[in-house]
């Protein structure tokens, strides 16, 4: 078989060229910078699986019904038993490549409380579980790229996934960012690209998620599927130039929530949900933060991190109270910490099946690009198992029956270059900076954390109007490829908003404020967007039944 | 108040021009958010009024956990995203240029590849599971392991050049973890001959890129017990 290209060089990216290696198979690593600069470095919390090394009587089962749960009945339940099945396997295998996660005095893995989770299910490397699995990862990449089994291209983007008269996917047009020269690469692609941080700005995320490789299967046919599905995370708070993370496990670990009324601290939280209190899932915690500001008047939450023992602190958070000195000069053992939702991680992307193929043979997605796993709102300690399974599932998945097609080379980049040349003969002038910025308020201006018909529609009408400037006009100042680009992602936020105005319920991430309750009557469905040309349509399908897999033919 | 942002500017191995910029970014703001600032400006003129491209430079988290950003900031390297304005302005003015024991690419961008190649040629990885030993060492790999491969320890070694074999403060950091999750045996062998080429022959000990490292990693430490590994062969026995 060619090699696989896998588009995305993080902990999803990595794990899939690992598992493809250790059988044999070559693979090519694209990414638009060293896997040290990927997102996959900033999570922080933890890693789940049902260990059950405190002796609660943690199963399995228990970490999949938590998951369905918190993702409303949205996700795939063959996925998500397959996902919380394999979990153990997961962590244990990355313990043994050396990851330095936290241990009891017996030696077992350390497990912390995590949101929407009664039992301690959550294995964590301090507060920087995400680096530390990075850093074990990559390498043990290093050991399979001096076996010539794993290439690196680190400095490139993909621009156009390339498909035959078949509809199937033939390989991908990426470019170099150096030289900004394009090749063609041949053979089945795995998107693990992460997720659309880049439609909002700055995010909790990386400036290199952009969305753009979503985008490009998008336009080449892939179906995306619950796009409107995007998470708020309750505790992000501003720093120079982004608003950052501060991980659920300042919550696991004691943190509480309040905000001040009458003068006078108001743990809504606990207040309200006396079981899991300051641990409900993510959503949840969001919306009450959103409520709680609204009812009392006040711009922000604050994080109370004062009541945690300073050897906590010292074994489990230490990078956490590093950041809050550094960049907030806060000492979080001493003062509170204030913290609004912020966008953190999206559940939908590429519409794949439990085996991680799209909707496009020899197309597979696997991470936080493609929608698996998390239905309407993704569990904490559920990323990094998604993206750790998720890529080692669409590796076995490749090695059991990739697809083999031939095409020439040169006559996809020759096609993909007179496609672009029509954009060098227009007159009109437009800027793509300005575009970009508009497409980022518009996004946010009407894909809130709560929203409605008014603004949606409003935001579908601008977008429509970039989409025009970008057909018809030329940015002399970009590369004619980058434009084009622009033009895929401003599709594919059509696509969101799209789905965020069809789904008239309300339900995990998504917040109507027209349509306050859920439905399940209408919308215990699957959204799918997919794209035809200058069409989008959406649908909503049926979710896969326990025990009747779905599989994408 | 403006501040002058003073950056020196270039592709490849042409001569390299200084263009100052204004900025009225509150002096609490990081150096990042002021070259993003000024990259997100419709023109982009500098302080004589002329138009100029937009700079190019590398960034990613923006928060200290990627290591994408790294310049020399008025003479020191640094983190541009972990760099405040107020703690490096002097007389209102900052300077800006790339690190210079990289090939530039352009302007503050430059190819850091050698530094992951050289991990490659040391051979740095287990071909076994990996040993965790206690809580101590497993501190010890936590910190090693969180290495940004930011490069600033290169850039102010005195022992490192841009076309030397020395791989400097970070792969001793990384063999640390290999030599000290790994087993005896061939492949060890290999990481020892490596680890004497690529670093102990001509490490001199100035430690300069212990004070540089962003993360404040124990590199002294970690490099001890590199060499006690990899030289005189200690713990072998033990494991």
């Amino acid at each position: 078989m060619k090699p696989v290209i896998i588009i995305g060089a993080g902990i999803s990216g990595l794990t899939a060229a690992i598992t493809l290696a250790q059988r044999g198979q070559r693979s090519i690593l694209v990414s638009s910078m060293p896997s040290e600069r990927a997102q996959s470095v900033m999570a922080e919390g933890g890693i789940n699986a049902a260990l059950d090394t405190k002796g609660e009587g943690d199963s399995a089962q228990e970490h999949f019904a938590d998951t369905l749960h918190a993702g409303c009945d949205l996700a795939d339940p063959n996925a998500v038993r397959a996902l919380t099945e394999g979990a153990g396997e997961i962590v244990l295998w990355l313990a043994s490549l050396g990851v330095a996660f936290n241990r009891t005095e017996k030696g077992t893995l350390d497990l912390r409380c995590f949101g929407g989770q009664k039992k301690k299910r959550t294995a964590f490397a301090q507060s920087s579980t995400g680096k530390q699995i990075a850093s074990a990862l990559i390498q043990e990449t290093r050991k399979w790229e001096a076996k010539g089994h794993i290439v690196r291209m680190n400095h490139h983007s993909v621009q156009k996934i390339a498909i035959n008269e078949q509809k199937e996917c033939t390989g991908c047009i990426i470019k170099d960012y150096y030289t900004n020269c394009c090749q063609f690469l041949q053979g089945n692609v795995l998107l693990a690209s992460g997720g659309l941080n880049g439609f909002f700005g700055k995010t909790t995320g990386t400036t290199q998620n952009t969305g753009a490789a979503t985008a490009v299967a998008f336009a080449a046919g892939a179906a995306c599927a619950n796009l409107e599905m995007i998470q708020y995370h309750p505790t992000t708070t501003p720093i120079s130039g982004k608003r950052a993370l501060i991980s659920e496990a300042a919550r696991g670990e004691g943190g509480r929530l309040f905000v001040r009324r009458h003068g006078e601290k108001w743990y809504f939280m606990e207040e309200k949900y006396p079981e899991l209190k300051n641990l409900m899932p993510r959503d949840v915690v969001s919306r009450e933060s959103v409520m709680a500001c609204e009812a009392t008047g006040e711009k922000n939450v604050w994080l109370d991190m004062t009541g945690i023992d300073g050897r906590v602190f010292e074994k489990k958070l230490s990078d956490l109270r590093t950041f809050c000195l550094e960049f907030l000069n806060i000492d979080p053992q001493k003062a509170y910490v204030p913290v609004y939702p912020g966008i953190h991680y999206f559940m939908g992307g590429l519409y794949v099946d439990a085996a991680h193929r799209t909707t496009v043979p020899g197309l597979y997605a696997a991470g936080e690009c493609a929608c698996q796993y998390h239905g309407a709102n993704r569990l904490g300690g559920n990323s990094l198992l998604g993206a750790a399974f998720g890529g080692k599932r669409a590796a076995e998945t490749i090695l059991k029956g990739a697809l083999e097609v031939e095409c020439a080379d040169e006559l996809v980049l020759k096609e993909y270059e007179g496609a672009l040349r029509e954009i060098e003969k227009r007159t009109q002038a437009v800027s793509c900076k300005a575009i970009e910025q508009k497409l980022v308020a518009c996004m946010k201006e009407c894909m809130g954390i709560r929203r409605c018909e008014e603004t949606l529609a409003e935001g579908a009408a601008t977008l429509r109007g970039l989409q025009r400037m970008l057909e018809t006009g030329k940015d002399a100042s970009v590369l004619p490829v980058d434009q084009q680009l622009l033009l895929e992602r401003v599709h594919l936020a059509q696509a969101m908003v799209e789905s965020a105005r069809e789904r008239k319920e309300s339900r995990g991430a998504q917040w109507r404020s027209d349509y306050p309750a859920r439905d399940d009557e209408h919308f215990r469905k699957t959204t799918v967007a997919r794209r035809n040309g200058e069409e989008t349509t959406i649908a909503f399908e049926e979710i896969p039944k326990e025990g009747q897999p779905w599989h994408i033919a | 108040m403006a501040y002058r942002v003073k950056i020196l500017r270039g592709s490849g191995t042409e001569k390299s021009t200084w263009q100052t910029f204004l900025t009225e970014q509150s002096e609490e703001s990081s150096v990042a958010s002021v070259l993003e600032e000024l990259n997100s400006r419709a023109e982009l003129r500098d302080m004589g009024g002329a138009l100029a491209a937009p700079i190019t430079w590398e960034c990613a988290c923006l928060e200290k956990k990627c290591g994408a950003c790294a310049m020399v900031i008025c003479g020191k390297p640094r983190l541009a995203c972990a760099c405040r304005l107020k703690d490096v302005l002097r007389h209102g003015e900052i300077t800006l240029e790339p690190l210079r024991k990289f090939p530039r690419l352009r302007d503050l961008q430059v190819d850091r590849q050698k530094m992951f190649d050289q991990l490659g040629e040391m051979e740095l990885w287990l071909e076994n599971k990996a040993d965790l030993g206690d809580e101590k060492r497993r501190n010890l790999h936590y910190q090693a392991a969180s290495c940004l491969m930011c490069g600033l320890c290169l850039e102010v070694c005195p022992n490192c050049t841009p076309k030397g074999a020395f791989a400097g403060a970070l792969s001793a950091v990384a063999a640390f973890r290999a030599f000290d999750q790994s087993a005896p045996g061939e492949h060890r062998e290999e990481m020892r001959r490596a680890y004497t080429e690529h670093f102990f022959k001509d490490c001199a000990k100035s430690l300069s890129c212990q004070d540089v490292c962003p993360m404040k990693l124990p590199v002294e430490q970690l490099l001890v017990k590199t060499n006690a590994a990899a030289i005189w062969r200690r713990g072998e026995k033990k494991r």
